[in-house]
C-alpha cells in the first residue's frame, strides 16, 4: 500500500492541498455558526436567557451534522485526495509574509471537529440541565460557543499562525469559563492563572513560529512541512530548537509538567466546562499540535525524546496527586494530567505512532466527559459540595448516574475490552517497544500509572458511591441538608450516550487499526510497535495483573474500613507531598509568584523615586518650577510660549546666518 | 479627488473650528457641543475622501503642496502624506469625535466651561495633524512645539488635583526635547549646506533625504542625538518616561486618551520619518541603544504597571511597555517589523483609547481613581466590566484584535534580524497578561466592594435613601445553591438576611456605550481583516526600510512555497 502522505509528497516540493470541493468548502460555517451565536447571545443580553440556550445547542448541532457529511465526503475519496484546504481570505500581508486565513479539512482536522461538536454538543445539551437556574445562563452559553468556535479555529487552521488565532481564543474562552461565577474570588484568581500560565506555552508557540518565518519564510503547514527536510539537512539543531518550543506550547495547553498547576485548578469552572474544555478537547490540542506538527517531530529524535520524558513525567506526577485529592473534581483533572501525559508519551514515540495518541485523546474524550458530567450530576445532587469524604453509598439513589459512571470508570483504568483498554495497552507496549533503557524507563512509567490510576479512580468510586451514607444528618456549606436525587434527562441523557462511547469507541476505532488507516493522509504510515524487551501478550497481562492490583490496594485502603469525614491531618510525607500536588503550587510560588511580586514592588517603588527623581533633574528644581508655576500659571506658560518663540528667532537667525554669510 | 486642498483643509478646520467654538461664549453649552462635534464629523469625512483619494503604490508623498511662508530661507508650509502619515490622521480624525462624545459631560474644575474644553481639543486636533502631514522638517518642529500648548492647558486647567505639578511637568520635559530637537535641527541645517546642489540649507524632506546618505557619521551623530532625546521623551522611552504617568493621570480623560492614544506617537512618528531616512547611518548605529531601551520598557512598563494602584496611571505604564514594542519594530529594520509598528501605532491607539476612555467612565462614577477602592464591578455593571475586558484583551494583543496583528508583525519582524532581543521581548506578552488579568480580577471581580461601588452604611433613616436606589437584581432560586462552594459569608452579596448594598453607581448609559461602540468595531475589524490598512502601510514601510539602509534577510531555506 502506498499513500502518498503529505510529508512524501512535500519533498517532492510540489505540494500545495488543492481547493475543498462539496460540503467541504463550507467549512468556515464550522467556526462561522458558533462564533455568529456567541456574538448574538453577549449583545442581546439577559433577555436572551430563555431562548439562548437553545440557539447555543443548534449551533453546535449543525456543525456536527456537517462534520459527519464532510466525514462521509472525505471517506469516499482516494487517501491521497483526503487533504484539502478553504483559502478564505488574505490575512497578514506584509511583503515577504503572506498569512492566509484558511482552513484544513483533512482526516486529522475531521477527527476534531467530529469529537469537538459531537462532545460539544452533548455537553451543551447537559447544560441545559445543569445550568438552568443560573440568572446569567446566556452568558454561559455564548461562551460555550466561542470556545467550540475557537476551538474549531484551532483544528481547522490550515497555518501556524491561524493555529494560533484558535490557540489564543480557545485559552480566551477557558478563561471566562473558568472565571464564569467570577464573584468568587478563587474561579477569578483559577482563571486568571489558567490564562498567565497558558501564555507562557504561548510564548513558545510564538517563538516557533518567527523561528519558522526566519529560517523558512512561510507559516502555512504545506510550507513550512514541505521545507523542513531540506533545513533539518543544513541545521538540525534549528528543527529541534521549532520541536521544542512547539512542545512548550504544547506543555501549556495540554496542562503538562511544568506547566500543569493550572488545570486542577480550573474547576473552578462550572463542570459542563471541566468536562468539555478540560478533559474532552482544548487540553488536547497541544497532543493535536505535536500530531500535526509530525514532519517538524519526525525530524527531531532529541525533540520526541523530550516529549516522552514529559508525557512520562507528567502521567507519574497527575497518578500520584491524584490518589491523595479528596475533591472530586481535582481526581479528574489530575486524572487527565496523566492520561495526557498518556498522550505525549505515545505522540513522542514518533513515527508511525502518532495514531495511538490520537485513539487515546478520542476514547478519553469520551469517557473522561462522561465522567466528569457523572461527577457534575452528584454534585447536583449533593448542594454542590464537592469533597468525596462527605459522599458515600450513592449508588441507589443515583442509579443512572451510578451506571454511567461506572462504565467510564472501568474504561478510564482499562478494563479488558473496554475503550481505554483498546487505547491505553498499545501506548504502554510502544513505550516498552523504545527499546533498551529507555523502553524499560518509558514502559516503566505508562505501566505503574495503570496501577495508580486503578488505585485513584477505584478509591473515587468506593468514596461516592459505595460504603455508608456519610452525608446523613450533616448540611452542607449553604445551610441544608443532602437530599441526593437523580438529575434531569436533559443531564442524564448525554451521559448515558457518552457511557457507550466509553464502552464501544475504542473498539470500533482500534480494530482492523480502522483509526490508524483513516489518519493516514494526516499523520503518516502507521507502525505497529514490536517490544523487544518483552512480548505484547506479556505486557497486556501484566498491565491488567497490575489494575488489579490497583484495585484491590483500594479496595484495602479505603473499601474496607470507614471514610473519616475530615481528612486526617497525620498522614506519611508522601501524602503530604502528594496533597500539596506534587509540589507543583510550590515551585511556582517560590520561583515565580513571590519573586515577582517583590520585583513588582520594588520597581514600583523606584520608578516613584529614583528613575523619576533623577530624570527629572533634581526635585528641587522641579519644586521651584512647581511653586513659581502655581503661583502665575498663566505667566509660566507665557514664558514658555516666549521660550519658545525665543528658539525659533535663534532657529532663523541661524539659518540666515548660515544662508547669507 | 486627490486635490492637496483636502489637505489643508484637514490641517486648518480644527483650528479655525475650535477658535471659533472658544468664542462662542454666549451660546449655551449643548449647542456649542453639537458644534464641535460637527466640526470633528467633518474633519472625519474630509480624511475618508483622502483616504479614497490615496494611491499605495505611488512613490513620494500625495496631495502634497508647499505654501510661502519664509521665502528668503526656502522655507515653505509643506504638507503632504504617504501611507504611515494617513493612518496616523485618519486614527487622529477617528479618535478625536469618539473623545468628544465620550467628554459629553465631563466633571470639569470649576470656572471651566465644556466650550473652552472642546475648543482646545480640536485646536490640539489642527497641530496634531500637521505634525504627521509636515514634509517640511521645520514644520514638524514648529508643530511639534505648538501642540504643547492646548495640551498644557488641557492637562493644567482642565485637569485633576494635581493638574498644576503634572502640566508643569509635561511642559519641562517637553522643553528639554524641544530644546535638544532645536538644536539638531539647526544642524541638520548647516550639515546640509555642504551636501545640496545649490549650496543652500535646506530642511526640506524630500531634499535631505537625496543627501542624507552623504552626510558623514559623525555629523549624523550629533543630530540624531537630539533628535533621539526629543522622541524618547515624547514617546515615551524608558528612562525619560516620567511625565506621562503623571500628565496621563492628571488630564481629563478625553484629552488622556488623546495623549496616550496620539501624541505620544509622535515620538514613534518621529523616529521613522526623521531618523532613520534623514540619519541612516546614525539611526544603524545606534540602533542597538534604542533597542535595548525598548525591550527594558517593555519589561519595566509592564512589571511598574502591575504594581499601580491609580487605574490611569496603570494604562499610562501599560502604554510605554507598548511603545518598547513599537520602537523596537522601528529599529529592528525589517519591513514586517515597520509595518508592524506603524499599525501598532493604531492599533494600541484604538485599543488603549477604549481601555483609557472606560476607565474614565469608571472612575467618574466612583469618585476615586484608585483600584482598590473598587471589586466586583462586573456584577454591578456587566457592560461596563465587558467594556474595560475588551480593551484588556486588545492591550493584551489576544489574536482577533488589531493589537494581534500589530504585536505579531513587530516581534516577528524584528526575530527576523534580532532573534535573541525578539525571543526576549515575545516574554513580554506574559507580563501583559499578569497586569491586565491581574488589574481586571481586582477591579471587576469578586465580591462587590470598595468605597467607588458602595455608598456609605446609611444613617439609620430610609428618607435619605437616594432618589435612584440601585440595587442589584436579585439572584434566581438556583444562585445560592450554585455559590454554595465556595460561600464565605462576604461572598454572597445577595443574601437575603443582609441589607441590600447601596451602589454609587449604575451601568454605562447609552451615549456611552454609543461612543465605544466604534471603536470596539474597529478593533474586531482590523484584527480579522487588517488589509485594507496594511496595504496603506506596507510600501511606505517598505521604502523606510530602503531608505535607512537595510533590506530583509532572505530565509534560509528559499521554497517555493508563497
Amino acid at each position: 500500500m502506498t499513500v502518498l502522505t503529505q510529508a512524501a509528497a512535500a519533498v517532492e516540493g510540489t505540494f500545495a492541498a488543492p481547493a475543498a470541493t462539496g460540503v467541504s468548502s463550507a467549512a468556515l460555517l464550522l467556526v462561522a455558526l458558533p462564533l455568529l451565536s456567541a456574538a448574538i447571545l453577549l449583545i442581546g443580553g439577559r433577555r436572551l436567557n430563555a431562548a439562548g440556550p437553545y440557539l447555543a445547542v443548534a449551533m453546535v448541532a449543525v456543525p456536527f451534522v456537517l462534520g459527519v457529511l464532510m466525514f462521509f465526503q472525505v471517506t469516499g475519496l482516494a487517501d491521497g485526495d483526503r487533504i484539502a484546504d478553504v483559502q478564505l481570505f488574505s490575512w497578514i500581508p506584509v511583503d515577504a509574509l503572506q498569512v492566509d486565513f484558511g482552513l484544513r479539512i483533512d482526516p486529522l482536522s475531521l477527527t476534531f471537529v467530529l469529537l469537538i461538536t459531537g462532545v460539544g454538543s452533548l455537553i451543551h445539551v447537559y447544560s441545559l440541565g445543569y445550568m438552568a437556574h443560573d440568572p446569567d445562563r446566556r452568558r454561559f452559553f455564548a461562551y460555550l460557543n466561542l470556545f467550540v468556535a475557537a476551538m474549531l479555529l484551532l483544528v481547522l487552521g490550515n497555518s501556524f499562525v491561524t493555529l494560533y488565532a484558535g490557540w489564543e481564543g480557545v485559552g480566551l474562552a477557558s478563561y471566562l469559563l473558568i472565571g464564569f461565577w467570577s464573584y468568587r474570588p478563587a474561579a477569578a484568581t483559577a482563571a486568571k492563572k489558567a490564562f498567565v500560565m497558558n501564555r507562557v506555552g504561548d510564548v513558545g508557540l510564538a517563538i516557533a513560529i518567527f523561528l519558522m518565518f526566519k529560517e523558512l519564510g512561510t507559516t502555512s503547514f504545506d510550507g513550512v512541512f514541505g521545507q523542513i527536510g531540506a533545513l533539518a539537512e543544513t541545521s538540525p539543531a534549528t528543527v529541534t530548537a521549532i520541536a521544542l518550543l512547539l512542545l512548550l506550547g504544547a506543555c501549556g495547553k495540554s496542562g503538562q509538567v511544568p506547566l500543569q498547576a493550572w488545570l486542577p485548578d480550573a474547576m473552578e469552572g462550572p463542570t459542563p466546562v471541566s468536562a468539555l474544555i478540560h478533559a474532552a478537547t482544548m487540553v488536547t490540542a497541544g497532543v493535536y499540535l505535536i500530531t500535526r506538527s509530525y514532519p517538524v517531530f519526525d525530524l527531531s529524535a532529541d525533540g520526541r525524546l523530550v516529549v516522552t520524558i514529559i508525557g512520562a513525567v507528567t502521567l507519574l506526577v497527575g497518578c500520584i496527586a491524584g490518589c491523595a485529592k479528596d475533591d472530586i473534581k481535582k481526581v479528574l483533572a489530575y486524572s487527565t494530567v496523566s492520561q495526557i501525559g498518556y498522550m505525549f508519551l505515545a505522540v513522542g514515540l514518533g513515527a508511525g505512532v502518532y495514531a495511538l495518541g490520537i485513539l487515546h485523546l478520542l476514547t478519553h474524550g469520551f469517557f473522561k466527559a462522561g465522567l466528569f458530567l457523572g461527577a457534575g450530576s452528584v454534585m447536583h445532587a449533593m448542594n454542590d459540595d464537592v469533597d468525596m469524604r462527605h459522599y458515600g453509598g450513592l449508588w441507589r439513589l443515583l442509579p443512572i448516574t451510578f451506571g454511567t459512571f461506572t462504565l467510564g470508570y472501568l474504561a478510564l483504568i482499562g478494563f479488558p475490552f473496554l475503550s481505554g483498554f483498546y487505547s491505553k495497552d498499545p501506548i504502554i507496549e510502544a513505550a516498552f517497544a523504545a527499546g533498551g533503557v529507555r523502553g524499560w524507563l518509558l514502559g516503566g512509567a505508562a505501566f505503574i500509572g495503570a496501577g495508580l490510576t486503578a488505585f485513584y479512580m477505584t478509591r473515587l468510586m468506593l468514596m461516592t458511591f459505595f460504603g455508608e451514607q456519610r452525608w446523613k444528618g450533616h448540611q452542607s456549606a449553604d445551610g441544608h441538608d443532602y437530599h441526593p436525587h437523580e438529575s434531569p434527562l436533559t443531564m442524564t441523557v448525554p451521559m448515558i450516550v457518552l457511557a457507550f462511547g466509553s464502552v464501544f469507541a475504542g473498539f470500533v476505532l482500534a480494530s482492523g487499526e480502522r483509526l490508524a488507516h483513516w489518519l493516514t493522509p494526516s499523520v503518516g504510515e502507521f507502525a505497529e510497535p514490536h517490544p523487544e524487551i518483552l512480548s505484547p501478550v506479556v505486557i497486556t497481562v501484566a498491565t491488567l495483573v497490575v489494575i488489579a492490583l490497583g484495585v484491590a490496594v483500594a479496595w484495602w485502603k479505603v473499601g474496607s474500613r470507614p471514610v473519616p469525614v475530615v481528612a486526617p491531618r497525620q498522614v506519611p510525607l508522601l501524602i503530604r507531598w502528594a496533597r500539596a500536588d506534587v509540589g507543583g503550587n510550590a515551585i511556582n510560588e517560590a520561583l515565580l509568584a513571590r519573586p515577582g511580586i517583590a520585583v513588582t514592588h520594588a520597581l514600583t517603588e523606584i520608578d516613584t523615586t529614583v528613575v523619576d527623581r533623577t530624570v527629572t533633574g533634581s526635585g528641587t528644581v522641579l519644586a521651584a518650577f512647581s511653586a513659581r508655576a502655581r503661583r502665575t500659571q498663566t505667566g509660566f506658560v507665557r514664558s514658555y510660549a516666549l521660550s519658545m518663540l525665543g528658539g525659533t528667532f535663534v532657529v532663523l537667525a541661524a539659518l540666515l546666518l548660515v544662508r547669507f554669510v | 479627488m486627490t486635490s492637496p486642498v483636502l489637505l489643508i483643509v484637514v490641517v486648518l478646520l480644527p483650528l479655525v473650528g475650535g477658535i471659533a467654538v472658544g468664542a462662542m461664549k454666549a451660546a449655551p453649552a449643548g449647542q456649542v457641543k453639537l458644534i464641535a462635534l460637527g466640526i470633528s464629523l467633518v474633519e472625519l469625512v474630509v480624511v475618508a475622501l483622502i483616504w479614497a483619494g490615496y494611491t499605495p503604490s505611488g512613490t513620494g508623498y500625495q496631495f502634497a503642496t508647499s505654501l510661502d511662508w519664509i521665502p528668503a530661507l526656502g522655507l515653505g508650509f509643506s504638507v503632504g502624506i504617504d501611507g504611515v502619515a494617513l493612518v496616523m490622521i485618519a486614527l487622529i480624525a477617528v479618535l478625536v469625535p469618539i473623545v468628544l462624545g465620550a467628554s459629553w459631560e465631563e466633571k470639569l474644575p470649576a470656572g471651566r466651561t465644556i466650550g473652552g474644553y472642546f475648543a482646545l481639543l480640536l485646536v490640539l486636533e489642527s497641530t496634531m495633524m500637521t505634525v504627521f502631514a509636515a514634509t517640511d522638517v521645520f514644520v514638524f518642529y514648529v508643530a511639534f512645539e505648538l501642540m504643547l500648548i492646548p495640551m498644557y492647558f488641557l492637562i493644567g486647567a482642565f485637569g485633576g488635583p494635581k493638574r498644576t505639578y503634572a502640566a508643569t511637568k509635561f511642559f519641562l520635559y517637553s522643553l528639554f526635547g524641544g530644546l535638544m530637537m532645536l538644536a539638531s535641527l539647526i544642524g541638520l541645517y548647516v550639515s546640509s549646506k555642504d551636501y545640496t546642489p545649490t549650496g543652500v540649507g535646506t530642511l526640506d524632506w524630500a531634499e535631505l533625504r537625496a543627501i542624507a546618505n552623504q552626510i558623514p557619521e559623525s555629523t549624523q551623530l550629533w543630530i540624531f542625538a537630539g533628535f533621539a532625546i526629543a522622541f524618547a521623551i515624547k514617546a515615551p522611552l524608558f528612562p525619560l518616561h516620567s511625565w506621562l504617568p503623571d500628565a496621563g493621570a492628571e488630564a481629563p480623560v478625553g484629552s488622556g486618551t488623546l495623549v496616550v492614544g496620539v501624541l505620544d506617537k509622535v515620538g514613534t512618528f518621529g523616529f521613522l520619518r526623521i531618523c532613520l531616512p534623514l540619519l541612516p547611518a546614525a539611526s544603524a548605529k545606534l540602533a542597538w541603544l534604542i533597542i535595548t531601551l525598548s525591550v527594558i520598557g517593555i519589561f519595566y512598563g509592564g512589571i511598574v504597571a502591575a504594581g499601580q494602584n491609580d487605574l490611569k496611571r496603570f494604562v499610562t505604564f501599560t502604554s510605554i511597555a507598548h511603545f518598547g514594542f513599537i520602537a523596537m519594530g522601528v529599529f529592528a529594520f525589517t519591513t514586517q517589523a515597520m509595518s508592524g509598528a506603524v499599525f501598532y501605532m493604531v492599533a494600541h491607539g484604538l485599543a488603549t483609547g477604549l481601555l483609557f476612555l472606560v476607565v474614565g467612565m469608571l472612575t467618574s462614577r466612583g469618585g476615586s481613581r484608585l483600584a482598590s477602592d473598587y471589586g466586583g464591578v462586573a456584577k454591578v455593571a456587566p457592560i461596563l466590566a465587558g467594556m474595560f475586558l475588551i480593551g484588556a484583551l486588545a492591550t493584551i494583543a489576544l489574536p482577533g484584535t488589531s493589537s494581534f496583528v500589530a504585536e505579531f508583525l513587530v516581534l516577528l519582524g524584528t526575530f527576523k534580524t534580532l532573534p535573541v532581543w525578539g525571543a526576549i521581548a515575545t516574554v513580554g506578552i506574559v507580563i501583559a497578561a499578569i497586569y491586565m488579568l491581574w488589574m481586571f480580577q481586582r477591579t471587576m471581580t469578586g465580591p462587590v466592594r470598595g468605597v467607588g461601588v458602595l455608598l456609605p452604611e446609611p444613617d439609620l433613616s430610609l428618607s435619605i435613601a437616594p432618589a435612584t436606589p440601585q440595587i442589584l437584581p436579585p439572584a434566581a432560586s438556583g444562585g445560592a445553591v450554585l455559590t454554595a462552594r465556595h460561600a464565605a459569608p462576604e461572598a454572597v452579596p445577595h443574601a437575603p438576611a443582609q441589607p441590600l448594598p447601596r451602589l454609587r453607581f449604575s451601568d454605562l448609559t447609552g451615549r456611552e456605550i454609543l461612543v465605544l461602540t466604534p471603536l470596539v468595531a474597529l478593533i474586531l475589524l482590523l484584527g480579522v481583516y487588517p488589509k485594507p490598512v496594511l496595504d496603506v502601510i506596507n510600501p511606505t514601510a517598505a521604502q523606510i526600510v530602503i531608505d535607512s539602509g537595510h533590506t530583509d534577510p532572505a530565509p534560509a531555506i528559499e521554497g517555493a512555497n508563497p
